[in-house]
């Protein structure tokens, strides 16, 4: 046939990929993991056909249920070093449109995209009948799920919902229970991070029957202080308080938690599916989350910031990274990197690295001169040197290997791309684990046989 | 916009000439093309895309430089301008996408031009492919003259599925990409990569071949469904002046043809030149001539600073480069008895304006004075191609004042099969690669929009013919 026409007119004929980025997520197929997760960029219909059209591979229809009335301003920003809003507040509430309106558009998107994962988000009062209609209501639009708004940790906690519920693990499971009892189709329950440990809140979904769980809300913060007004950012009409906090500050957060849930032998055995959430902007990002366990990702916050269009990116930037590495579909990498976590008791004591300095590289900033003198361990030295191919009459930093720890400090400060590596030396130390140690030789927790076993295994520190 | 060029460093001598003609800005390094990516506002709507004559989505193929997704980056130019990276090197970008960044307001443009050449030269020092044939239509298209316009028709004719052949003069496809671009803005080898690319796709080049003289224009357009037409312009014309016949009256193009595809130390060159003419080829002769090794580069113009077509960065560069301009001069004769000795040449005062309103020379009596030189360049435009117009024309293809007539959304000619694009349809505007590569965009959108419903009929015929000949089996 006739090749397709791209919107300007030409025909796109680009090379056959090699990879499918299509997902199962508790049995609703996605032609991506790309999703849009509950919140502004999935208020309506007209929000969501467009996201549709530009690629995204699901949304979380913005929360729907009980009456709110919002305020201005919503939004405070952290800028960071020319660079806008590496994270974003805000106290904006769910849906402040009706359940009706939203019910209608809900089933219209659904008929036009049968083929895109469409979840809603709901949080109702905490009544079983309540829970029970609205889940009822919202399945027979024909949408594929529902996601419980167990997170949102501002405005709706203080009347008992969002992350009120979240926070008490007796709660989650009551609620989801009443829901799981009506519902035929899958329940997501979205966590709140506001909480000591998640895996409580995730053990306590999966034992009300959740299908799904999707993390992280946002997270409680107050983004700022004006220095001249003294009010509180956002300001709302001389008054402010805490807001729920995403965008790329938060995605380390998040990252961790969707590792502590996913890692959970509770959770592995139910074989509940978890969605990513945190301040995911690009594919790199989707894909560290979902190499920790995640098989679809939500994006808000970088929506709010760029548009639908990002998504183009994080489907090529994805596909491109799968053929390079050799994954032709999303499975082949969806919690590859969980078995790498552990936690601290675990990990190799007899590994040891050096930093290593490029002198071809060094641009002779001593960033990791100063780092490693005023914070670290006191082993690179400013000397003179003679560099072929350099005129420099300044210093060097010179790393004294032998007193270098491995830290990582200063390559982690170093501005140029691949000058400082830390490289693994061979001490002849034994390979232990904390745990295993203290197992054979519980006297090193005395600080004296602590100093024998270290001079027995040439750690010297200094 | 002088900043743009690093300060003058190259002084006669100081560098060994493959140095000279070394291609003049650096590849970006990583760090520097990220920092530089994430500097990219990524607008939406962008002003870039729309100053681009392709079009291309910048806001993303910079997004994918910064989120490392860097073949993905040169997949969205290619997608939009096959000769990306020609037009990488080439492009006036002060003129166009970055003439137009919004951070140019109040602080620096984007450096758009050298990250789209970081994400080609990535793609293409990795060998990545992007695009592959059609599936046959059954349709032959001919693509007459293999520059920029010639190969970005023909690229995106044969993404569609057409056969499509190209005939090119000379003995290396890529028109004035190949052959006009001077080497340190351009090497050769990036033209003939885009060349191999658009081979790759299964277009057929034959070089060698004169459209008019070894096959007519009248059988092409017999033999083919369609034929595209980017025969670009001749040689420089003649100054008209006596004396102009000795050996070291020069044209321009050859002059810097000569750096594209001859050892720079064969290349003969004056210690005294001139250069007549103002436009961007006289700037390159003067600063070949420069480069080269000539002592003294002044470029001859009638006309004054203002009125020089050149783009003003490349009057920058020029004088940084240490040519001199002497404006209000025209030559009147050649001096010299077997070899160039002098330019004599005349003053002129601008006298009133013309009725494009530019201010026309006017001779200022009994001004002569002769130019010591011992070469002359003529850099004063391109003639027409009036002996293919005139076979032309006997096919319906009509011109006007020596370019070929055009209907502007189509690019189709009056002979409903041809179509033209490139510098032998542009009588007004700026001519350039990028221009020329929209062009063949065009014209590939309205070939395939003409034959589709043919294309459709084929396939059906030799889906019958492929069933009927199986059912007999």
């Amino acid at each position: 046939m006739f090749q397709l026409i791209t919107p300007d007119g030409l025909p796109r004929r680009a090379r056959k990929r090699m990879v499918n980025l299509e997902i199962d997520f508790c049995g609703i197929k996605a032609p991506n993991p790309f999703w849009l997760a509950s919140g502004p960029p999935t208020n309506s219909g007209l929000q969501v056909q467009k996201a549709f059209e530009q690629g995204w591979g699901g949304v979380v229809w913005k929360t729907i249920g009980a009456p709110v009335l919002n305020v201005c301003n919503r939004y405070g920003t952290i800028d960071y070093r020319g660079s806008k809003i590496i994270g974003l507040n805000n106290v904006e509430l769910i849906s402040d449109r009706s359940v009706e309106v939203n019910l209608k558009e809900i089933r219209e998107v659904k008929k036009n995209f049968p083929d895109r994962a469409l979840f809603v988000s709901v949080m109702v009062e905490s009544k079983k009948e309540t829970w029970q209609e609205i889940i009822k209501r919202v399945e027979d639009t024909g949408a594929d799920g529902v996601e419980l708004n167990f997170g949102c940790p501002h405005g709706m906690q203080e009347r008992g919902m969002g992350s009120a519920m979240g926070q008490v693990p007796e709660y989650t499971t009551m609620v989801t229970e009443w829901v799981s009892e009506v519902a035929t189709r899958p329940v997501v329950v979205k966590l709140t991070p506001n909480v000591t440990d998640i895996v409580q809140p995730a053990r306590a979904a999966v034992a009300g029957g959740a299908s799904a769980l999707s993390l992280i809300n946002t997270i409680n913060s107050i983004i700022g202080v004006d220095l001249d007004t003294f009010r509180i950012v956002p300001d709302v009409g001389g008054r402010g308080g805490h807001g729920g906090y995403a965008g790329p500050a938060i995605k380390p957060i998040a990252l961790h938690l969707v590792s502590a849930v996913s890692g959970d032998l509770v959770v592995q055995q139910a074989g509940t599916p978890i969605s990513g959430i945190g301040g995911i902007e690009t594919w790199r990002d989707a894909a560290e989350f979902m190499l920790l366990g995640a098989t679809s990702i939500q994006v808000c916050t970088a929506a709010m910031h760029w548009g639908f269009r990002i998504v183009e990116d994080m489907i090529d930037g994805l596909s491109n990274w799968m053929d390079d590495k050799g994954f032709s579909r999303c499975s082949d990498f969806i919690g590859r990197s969980v078995g790498r976590m552990t936690t601290f008791g675990d990990f190799d004591l007899g590994f040891q690295t050096v930093a290593r300095i490029d002198h071809s590289k060094c641009i002779q900033c001593n960033l990791c001169y100063i780092s490693c003198n005023d914070a670290a361990h006191q082993c690179i030295d400013l000397k003179d040197l003679k560099i072929a191919d350099s005129s420099s009459d300044c210093s060097w930093p010179v790393v004294r290997e032998q007193d270098c720890v491995g830290c990582d400090l200063c390559a982690k400060v170093c501005p140029v791309n691949d000058c400082i590596t830390m490289v693994e030396i061979d001490t002849g130390r034994s390979h232990v684990t904390w745990n295993q140690l203290v197992a054979d030789k519980p006297e090193v927790l005395n600080w004296d046989k602590m100093e024998e076993y270290r001079k027995q295994e040439h750690i010297k520190i200094h | 916009m002088v900043e743009h060029y690093k300060p003058h460093k190259y002084k006669a001598g100081e560098m060994s000439l493959p140095e000279r003609f070394a291609e003049y800005f650096s590849r970006l390094s990583e760090r520097e093309a990220v920092a530089e990516a994430n500097r990219c506002l990524y607008c939406y709507d962008a002003p870039c895309v729309v100053a681009c004559p392709t079009h291309i989505d910048i806001p993303s193929f910079i997004r994918k430089i910064a989120t490392g997704n860097v073949k993905g980056s040169a997949r969205t130019i290619l997608e939009s301008n096959l000769l990306g990276a020609t037009c990488a090197r080439v492009c006036p970008v002060q003129e166009l996408c970055e003439g137009s960044c919004v951070l140019a307001r109040d602080q620096k443009p984007i450096m758009i031009g050298r990250l789209q050449r970081y994400a080609t030269d990535w793609a293409w020092s990795r060998g990545c492919k992007y695009f592959d044939p059609g599936a046959p239509n059954g349709l032959k298209v001919a693509v007459v003259g293999c520059g920029p316009a010639g190969l970005s028709c023909a690229g995106e004719l044969a993404k569609a599925g057409f056969a499509v052949t190209c005939f090119e003069s000379r003995s290396m496809a890529g028109g004035l990409d190949t052959y006009g671009i001077v080497v340190f803005r351009e090497p050769v080898e990036v033209s003939l990569a885009e060349v191999k690319m658009v081979e790759e796709l299964g277009v057929s080049i034959r070089t060698g071949v004169t459209v008019g003289k070894e096959i007519g224009w009248d059988e092409l357009v017999d033999s083919f469904d369609a034929v595209f037409i980017g025969v670009g312009m001749a040689a420089v014309p003649l100054l008209s002046i006596p004396g102009e016949e000795l050996d070291q009256v020069v044209d321009g193009l050859e002059f810097i043809e000569q750096t594209k595809i001859k050892a720079l130390d064969s290349i003969t060159v004056g210690q005294r030149v001139c250069v007549v003419g103002a436009g961007n080829t006289a700037i390159d002769c003067a600063t070949i001539a420069r480069r080269l090794g000539a002592e003294r580069v002044a470029i001859v113009y009638r006309r004054s600073e203002a009125e020089m077509p050149c783009y003003h960065f490349e009057y920058q560069f020029a004088l940084s480069e240490g040519v001199s301009f002497m404006f209000l001069t025209q030559p009147v004769a050649v001096l010299g008895t077997g070899c160039v000795e002098a330019l004599k040449c005349i003053r002129m005062d601008l006298g009133p304006p013309d009725s494009l309103g530019r201010r026309s020379p006017v001779v200022v009596p009994d001004s002569e004075f002769v130019l010591p030189a011992d070469m002359v360049i003529r850099a004063i435009g391109q003639k027409k191609r009036y002996d293919a117009l005139e076979q032309l024309a006997l096919l319906g293809v009509k011109s006007n004042n020596g370019y070929i007539t055009v209907a502007l959304e189509s690019r189709q000619t009056d002979n409903p099969k041809v179509f033209a694009g490139g510098d032998c349809i542009r009588s007004t505007g700026e001519a350039s690669t990028v221009a020329a590569v929209q062009d063949g965009k065009i014209a590939a959108r309205s070939i395939c929009a003409q034959l589709s419903e043919r294309a459709r009929l084929k396939h059906v015929s030799a889906d019958h013919s492929r069933r009927s000949s199986q059912e007999s089996t």
